[in-house]
């Protein structure tokens, strides 16, 4: 390199030289605020979301907050550009959480909540119901991998941490898996088990 | 944003604007395609490799990582001699959740045989890794400050595996390199399996960078 290229390299300002190696950046694709949505889906081909674009795709959850009480946040995909959200699924979940009062904590594997060969919706916090009081929600993160891939299952790594109800209890949650199918993942739904997204963001992200 | 800037937004290549806020921003240094290979090494100052104090923290992803062989171990190791050798000593811990496909057993639990105690031996971040032509792993490793040269060096990694006995498992370990050497190199391979460790057939690595000035 010569000239101002070189000159810049390494800086944080002004006019740098693009990576060669095509990215390393979080690259924010679409972000949806829920108002009180059945659900929030994302859609390749619609609203800029590209699924083939990137190795793997990470969703980022904010404030997501439930319109009533006895419902848990859940995802599923679509080999079908949506219009079914059935893939079949294996999965595991596990999760730690702690009481307010400190009376209670724990740390364990969620025998009710993970998949074996399921077409269900997985459940992104499981112990217990989100709370519905105004300042209980949810947060974390969702990493999928190949989802345009056709020869391999396509993995995903969930982390969350949510207020539960009847503590209340924070909830760290661990959720991981695999849609068992080689066909491509084109649509990824989010959605309470029951009732209403009454609020909340969600953010999908390409990792270049 | 107007001009040649707002052109290249985006883009890969050319001149761009540099990422506003100081940094912080995830770097690709290194993507490889394994093609039945019997290890993937990255190694500083090698293919572009960087590996030093450049950045604080590098991340390794793992996209569809699949072994010739049934029942695979792929670890991992440090060297210290930008890749002479790999036997760092390293003690660490694992923690594993499993489910099956049948749904007859489930379990989260440590892992003690999988563990390492102050030795020279590859880490194991993926275990009983299938071969089916579906079969494959995903998931990601953290190195923290590799070059200093007064603390150990701590990992993090957490990945999902689609293993010989159609369970789904989520496999995770932490540990740290005991040296106060900086780590230059880092190197994956199948450790064990059905009929020998065998090959990484296919998959990608890909080695990141995270600024923080």
């Amino acid at each position: 390199m010569s000239g101002i290229i070189a000159q810049n390299s390494g800086r944080h300002t002004g006019l740098v030289k693009a990576s060669s190696g095509g990215g390393g950046v979080w690259n924010l694709i679409k972000t949806y605020t829920a108002s009180s949505d059945s659900d929030l889906s994302f859609v390749d081909g619609t609203d800029g979301v590209d699924f083939t674009a990137y190795d793997e795709f990470v969703f980022k959850f904010s404030d997501i907050h439930p319109s009533n009480a006895s419902t848990r946040f859940s995802f599923n995909g679509s080999i079908d550009a949506g219009s079914n959200y059935n893939v079949t699924k294996t999965t595991t979940m596990f999760i730690a959480g702690h009481i307010e009062d400190d009376s209670d904590a724990l740390l364990t594997y969620q025998t009710g909540d993970d998949l074996a060969q399921s077409t269900s919706f997985q459940d992104l916090a499981a112990y217990g119901e989100s709370e519905t009081a105004n300042d209980g929600c949810l947060a974390g993160t969702l990493h999928l991998f190949g989802l345009s891939d056709t020869t391999f299952v396509k993995h995903f790594i969930a982390r969350t941490n949510y207020m539960a109800a009847g503590g209340p209890y924070s909830v760290d949650s661990y959720t991981a898996g695999y849609f068992n199918t080689t066909s491509a993942i084109d649509a990824i739904q989010f959605k309470f088990s029951s009732n209403n997204i009454d609020a909340g963001t969600i953010s999908l992200y390409g990792i270049s | 944003m107007t001009g040649i800037v707002a052109q290249n937004v985006g883009r890969t290549s050319g001149l761009i604007k540099s990422a506003g806020g100081g940094g912080g921003v995830w770097t690709k240094i290194k993507e490889i395609t394994a093609s039945s290979d019997s290890d993937i090494s990255f190694v500083d100052g090698t293919d572009d490799v960087v590996l030093d104090s450049t950045y604080p923290i590098y991340v390794f992803k793992f996209i569809n990582l699949h072994p010739s062989n049934d029942d695979v171990k792929i670890g991992f190791q440090g060297s210290t001699d930008t890749g002479s050798s790999y036997g760092v000593t390293l003690t660490s811990t694992v923690f594993l959740a499993y489910h099956d496909e049948s749904d007859s057993g489930t379990a989260l639990t440590q892992s003690t045989t999988r563990d390492e105690a102050q030795s020279s031996s590859f880490q194991d971040i993926i275990d009983d890794l299938g071969n089916d032509n579906d079969q494959s792993a995903s998931g990601e490793l953290w190195l923290f400050s590799p070059s200093s040269t007064t603390y150990v060096k701590h990992w993090v990694s957490t990945i999902q595996i689609y293993n010989s006995g159609n369970n789904s498992v989520i496999f995770k370990t932490g540990g740290y390199f005991n040296t106060t050497s900086a780590i230059d190199a880092i190197q994956f391979k199948c450790t064990e399996g059905s009929g020998g460790a065998g090959n990484i057939d296919a998959g990608k690595i890909k080695l990141y960078g995270l600024g923080d000035s």
